[in-house]
């Protein structure tokens, strides 16, 4: 596609929330006055250096931040080429970057004086993560999770509980990360005084794709600084898997004016590209849904198709705004990886490193098993482990179980 | 002058409110969705406002959801909501359809074209839900152009600094949702909604009609008695629900289900004293 190239990459959005054609703020008039205000207190934040040192001190006490930059020098000598960096994003408490954003708006939530927090949650690291900042704070805490993701991410479900979340199964629809966001925006609208919906990934309507990836853009400007302080020069391509995409964004976005670097993010490519998959980008077109413009699997009509995933926290048929964008200005490189090729490379990664990914972050490491052979040894390749793979032992377990019989 | 405003000109003149119903297009096959919607004027409905089926309609509830669902089930789509306006107006060129919906569809299909074929299948006036006067380049000023009212909700959360902006480019009549909260949850409180229709009177000439909440005639009768309208879309579609086979299929009783609850629920809005303007 044709589109003009911005001076810079990191300037959007527009002051209506719009990168490009993408994001807006597309929802119904009982939330408008709502998202306003949250507009207002997000720059209000932003302008405060108090909630800056709150924020940081809570990063570094209590989520254990910053994340190491670890070299992975046994994947490195296996695929051959590239030196491949894993930024370590499942060390933080909770088990993923989740807990960047969800800080962020729980502070947010705070400020704005609310006290019933509302998510949801596919894979549930979303919801562990909101969970766990509502019990830190004394927050009421609702995750609406899809009926299929409440069966098949048990460790998480039991993990929100104890937390002392509410976990609502959604039964309609797919029964799915689509159906719980659909079954949240109805809660948001019936109790829009009290509730702040503490949106997961880099989606929804304006401002939260931009708060999400500011509170997250702390994974790439780390890797910026651990980077120069370990190869004293800025990496040479960063790799992150896309659900909605927020991991990938909060790698990504320090990096988006740095010209040198190349950047990969990998949707799930499900059965594959001519079945059932959750690509967006590779697969759909720009439509409205969930409070935004962007890329979404439909059909002719303008319906919402069904994604799959063998990841529950990359089964939507959206992705965030600013990437649809970033994908139409030629800026990231969007490429996609089967469910096999994820659970081949979460196997490998497991093997050689000792370290279980995640499904999510499974799919990124699949690419880099493609891209990192046809890149010179001096090639620097940072990729995000965004989550650890403890929820999803029992579902690969069984898997594999099944295979080996 | 669209038949959305002869409509309520007439009614002012005959100093009673409207009766405004909501049924989903194609709801549970398009073709007895035509009967219905051509029952619908004959048993005291004043004007139809049609559903466009989605797949993800965020601001409503189970029923209407379900409702959305099976019609897709059955092969509905946009153009085929087009088609049974169409069929509408074959027999009746008086009552002003209203369609009511999500963007993406119309978005799919093309703002323009779409514009251009409502307007020619006798459509008059558009609702949708997902957008709010900041996105108003999108569809409600290209659909002032064409003619097409574009009907704005109000809510309980939009305050009088808000309102004028809800207003601005509103035509045709101000729908008023009388809860903060989805398609048939709570109940509307009269008093309240008197209140809310004497709030947005202040600020706007346009008939102001209730919705969301009203399920039987009593209820339908107190809104009118505070508003211009009184919109009952849930409890229709519960009546069509209720009248379907064990495999969600029409049946013999089905298109007078909808027709017997609407003139209840006409009796009940016609029998409202209009207080004066």
């Amino acid at each position: 596609m044709n589109v003009a190239k911005p001076n810079s990459y990191r300037s959007g959005p527009d002051d209506r929330g719009h990168f490009g054609i993408f994001g807006g703020r597309f929802v119904a008039e009982t939330l408008m006055p709502l998202i306003l205000d949250l507009e207002k207190a997000y720059s209000d934040a932003k302008a405060d250096p108090a909630f800056q040192i709150e924020m940081n001190g809570y990063l570094k006490n209590y989520v254990g931040r910053p994340s190491p930059l670890y070299f992975a020098e046994r994947l490195t000598e296996h695929l051959g080429g590239a030196k491949i960096y894993l930024k370590r994003e499942e060390l933080n408490h909770t088990g993923s970057h989740k807990v960047n954003n969800v800080l962020g708006q729980i502070m947010l939530a705070r400020r704005m004086g609310k006290k019933r927090i509302i998510a949801e949650t596919g894979a549930g690291q979303h919801g562990v993560a909101t969970a766990t900042l509502c019990a830190r704070f004394g927050l009421e805490c609702i995750v609406y999770m899809g009926a299929v993701d409440v069966e098949r991410q048990q460790p998480n479900v039991i993990r929100m509980e104890m937390l002392g979340a509410k976990v609502m199964p959604v039964q309609s629809g797919t029964r799915t990360l689509k159906d719980a966001m659909n079954e949240a925006l109805r809660d948001w609208v019936t109790n829009v005084h009290n509730t702040f919906y503490c949106i997961g990934t880099v989606a929804g309507p304006h401002p939260y794709p931009t708060l999400v990836r500011d509170f997250q853009s702390i994974i790439g400007n780390e890797t910026k600084a651990q980077m120069q302080e370990i190869e004293g020069r800025l990496p040479d391509s960063l790799v992150a898997c896309i659900g909605g995409g927020s991991n990938a964004m909060g790698l990504f976005h320090p990096f988006l004016d740095d010209p040198s670097v190349e950047i990969f993010g990998v949707e799930a490519a499900g059965h594959g590209l001519t079945q059932l998959h959750a690509a967006s980008i590779a697969g759909g077109r720009p439509g409205v849904l969930h409070g935004n413009r962007t890329y979404l699997l439909m059909d002719a009509d303008g319906q919402i198709q069904d994604a799959h995933s063998i990841s529950a926290g990359l089964d939507y048929p959206g992705i965030g705004p600013e990437h649809s964008w970033l994908h139409e200005v030629g800026r990231v490189n969007y490429l996609s990886a089967t469910d096999d090729e994820a659970l081949a490379a979460f196997q490998l990664l497991s093997k050689l490193e000792g370290i279980i990914p995640a499904l999510e972050p499974a799919h990124a490491i699949a690419k880099v098993m493609e891209l990192a052979p046809k890149r010179a040894n001096d090639h620097l390749m940072v990729v995000n482990l965004s989550g650890r793979g403890d929820k999803d032992v029992p579902q690969v377990g069984d898997i594999l179980r099944g295979k080996s019989k | 002058m669209t038949r959305i405003d002869t409509r309520f000109a007439e009614l002012k003149k005959a100093g009673r409110a409207a009766f405004v119903t909501f049924v989903m297009a194609g709801d549970p096959d398009p073709a007895t969705s035509l009967e219905i919607i051509k029952a619908l004027p004959k048993s005291g409905a004043d004007v139809i406002e049609i559903g466009m089926p989605f797949t993800d309609p965020m601001a409503d509830g189970p029923s209407i959801q379900a409702a959305g669902l099976r019609a897709l089930k059955a092969g509905m789509t946009l153009k085929k909501t087009l088609e049974l306006v169409r069929g509408f107006r074959k027999d009746d060129n008086a009552t002003p359809i209203v369609l009511m919906g999500y963007y993406n569809p119309i978005y799919i299909y093309g703002v323009d074209k779409f514009l251009v074929d409502a307007k020619s299948a006798g459509v008059d006036g558009l609702i949708i839900v997902d957008l709010p006067p900041e996105e108003d380049d999108e569809l409600c000023l290209p659909a002032m152009k064409a003619g097409l009212n574009f009907i704005r909700l109000a809510t309980p959360t939009t305050d009088d600094k808000r309102l004028p902006a809800v207003l601005a480019n509103t035509s045709g009549f101000v729908y008023y949702v009388s809860i903060a909260g989805i398609t048939g949850a709570g109940a509307a409180d009269a008093n309240a909604v008197g209140e809310a229709v004497a709030r947005i009177k202040r600020h706007t000439k346009l008939p102001v009609c209730v919705g969301f909440g009203i399920r039987t005639p009593e209820a339908a009768r107190a809104i009118a008695e505070k508003a211009n309208g009184s919109v009952v879309g849930t409890a229709l579609v519960d009546a069509l629900k209720n009248s379907l086979d064990a495999d969600g299929r029409a049946t013999a009783k089905t298109v007078n289900a909808v027709a017997e609850l609407t003139a209840a629920l006409a009796q009940g809005v016609k029998g409202a004293q209009q207080a004066a303007e």
